[in-house]
């Protein structure tokens, strides 16, 4: 008995301990992830000049707000709508098109449909930078050259994939009696489709949407490479430009970062959930 | 009536046959013209000398392979992928598990964790490569001002500007960032396994450190193999950040396959043999890819 209870004792100051560390560690890593942010929104608010004069570890002194109204005078907004533009677009033609290509991989059976599903997830590992040069031929070839739509073809094209695949496996999960009585009630398999199978994939379509969203937001080197002109550039680029035009005003620099950043962070704490979800389906594919 | 079954059932796999032709086109036509032409394109390119521009392309046929193959930049870029590789699986993976395991094991009260842990994830590459240009800069950095802090008088701490420094420099930022894809990829490995089996593992007098290592972390071999699969995959087509961040330097220390390519096809316009580095690139990465998958092949069932 007490020596069950030493034992006991023992093994609670023991989790105490790991539990302990594990917390340290736990901390440790917030901080790695949030100094740099701090840093970024901090240095921000400071004069050109300042930051190295006072140093990172102060405070901005004065507080100067000016560097934000100077970047949004200066066409910030121009490259932010160009990409919510080209990201929506692209987003909503995805979504149909992987969609349209998953309901017969996942509900018919037909000659061709192992060859083709297996070829579609061969695509997910092609890397795009193979297809960087003949894309940016073949853009030039269609007159799209330095033209923002450019970017539709190929940011639909490599989210297809693996959107289709991780579609197929989820409208494989809806039961097919949905579907045959549908048929006995004399819906064809376009019906189908628009009329049951759609609506039913509406989480997968949202978790999807998020994934791919965030990564056509952020997505530079097709845009580096087909777009030259700053009023057709989206964000990741606006970067670069702003660089060029004020290269040494590292606080207006910082100040870029901070607000191209935002949208992504605030939609994240907003759509937190969905975005694990989303990122739970790719996972699955394991 | 067997005859009529039959044409009833042909008709039948005819209409379904015509439907799937219907809906897979679309997907079926835009992932030949941008990812399956240009895969052959780049080969075909790759046998040209060209400037990218002109109309005139001199074929030179197996040429620019020869230079390849012998080409010291194109193999010490390879040599810095393997590195970025080795330390992306080394770094990413290990933190990423640890973090997961520490969000799973203390449930929702850690909310607060995950969210900003995950807040690197969320910056694009490039905005990250500018953001760390200014917290390792020398002069004014953040690094240098905690070294100034340190030693209580002026220190500088130059990591880009030096080799093999900045390779491993833009290691450290790559962990950074990548190390919460890694962290929600476990945690969704994690909530995948049943939780009776937690269950059966408590009452069986498994202590949690028991069910950890002994049924949790095992359970999540065919996750972690394909997290492996994609840090190599990933590591190997390395571009966004590195190209803004150093552009490759100093003296190349940091070019890898892809950024010479680009430097290559697009500032140096020598297309010709940009797309043959591409080709190149493209057939160690199948290659490499097809190989990991051989060795490593991990038992799914459970």
């Amino acid at each position: 008995m007490n020596q069950q209870e030493t034992d006991y004792r023992k093994q609670k100051a023991k989790s105490r301990l790991a539990w302990g560390v594990a917390i340290f560690f736990a901390i440790f890593w917030l901080l790695v992830a949030l100094i740099p942010f701090a840093f970024m929104i901090l240095n921000s608010f400071r004069k050109q000049f300042d930051m190295l004069s006072q140093g990172v570890f102060h405070f901005p002194d004065p507080w100067f707000f000016d560097n934000y109204p100077n970047i949004v005078k200066n066409g910030f907004f121009g490259y932010f709508f160009r990409s919510v533009l080209i990201v929506g677009i692209s987003l909503v033609l995805m979504l149909i098109i992987s969609s349209f290509a998953a309901y017969p991989l996942s509900r018919m059976s037909f000659r061709l449909r192992n060859l083709i599903y297996a070829g579609i997830v061969a695509c997910m590992s092609i890397p795009m930078h193979v297809t960087l040069i003949p894309i940016f031929k073949m853009t030039n070839k269609m007159g799209l050259r330095d033209n923002l739509f450019a970017l539709l073809g190929p940011y639909v094209t490599f989210a297809l994939p693996m959107s289709i695949f991780i579609l197929t496996a989820f409208m494989m999960t809806i039961p097919k009696e949905v579907e045959e009585s549908a048929q006995i009630d004399g819906c064809n398999k376009f019906s189908n489709f628009f009329q049951i199978i759609l609506p039913l994939s509406k989480s997968g379509l949202s978790t999807l949407a998020i994934y791919n969203g965030v990564s056509m937001w952020n997505e530079f080197a097709f845009a580096n490479t087909l777009l030259t002109s700053a009023n057709q550039k989206t964000l990741p680029l606006a970067l670069g430009q702003f660089k060029g035009e004020h290269s040494a005003d590292m606080p207006l620099m910082l100040a870029v970062l901070v607000l191209s950043a935002l949208p992504m962070i605030i939609l994240f704490i907003i759509f937190q959930d969905k975005l694990v979800k989303g990122m739970m389906a790719g996972a699955v594919k394991g | 009536m067997s005859k009529k079954k039959n044409t009833l059932a042909r008709e039948n796999a005819r209409s379904t046959a015509f439907a799937a032709t219907v809906f897979l086109l679309p997907a079926l036509i835009l992932i030949a013209i941008y990812m399956i032409y240009p895969i052959f394109d780049t080969f075909r390119t790759g046998a040209f000398k060209w400037n990218g521009i002109s109309a005139d392309r001199i074929y030179v046929g197996l040429a620019n392979w020869k230079t390849l193959l012998a080409d010291k930049v194109f193999w010490s870029s390879f040599s810095h992928n393997i590195i970025v590789m080795i330390f992306s699986i080394l770094l990413q993976i290990p933190i990423g598990l640890l973090l997961a395991t520490f969000l799973d094991a203390s449930g929702r009260k850690a909310n607060i964790f995950k969210i900003i842990w995950f807040f690197p994830y969320l910056m694009s590459s490039v905005a990250i490569a500018f953001l760390f240009n200014y917290i390792l800069a020398t002069n004014g950095g953040l690094f240098s001002s905690i070294a100034t802090l340190i030693n209580g008088k002026r220190t500088l701490v130059d990591l880009l500007g030096k080799n093999p420094q900045a390779l491993f420099a833009v290691i450290g930022v790559m962990a950074w960032q990548f190390t919460p894809f890694y962290m929600v990829y476990f945690i969704a490995g994690y909530s995948n396994i049943d939780t009776t089996l937690y269950e059966a593992a408590i009452i069986d007098g498994c202590t949690r450190k028991d069910y950890l290592f002994k049924i949790a972390i095992p359970l999540l071999g065919p996750i972690f193999k394909t997290a492996c699969t994609m840090s190599l995959i990933g590591s190997l087509k390395y571009f966004d950040l590195v190209f803004n961040m150093t552009q490759g330097g100093p003296a190349r220390g940091t070019e890898l396959m892809a950024t010479y390519m680009y430097r290559l096809s697009f500032s140096e316009f020598n297309m010709g043999y940009g797309s043959c580095v591409a080709a190149g690139m493209f057939i160690l990465i199948t290659f490499i890819a097809l190989l990991f998958n051989r060795i490593f092949v991990v038992k799914e069932d459970y």
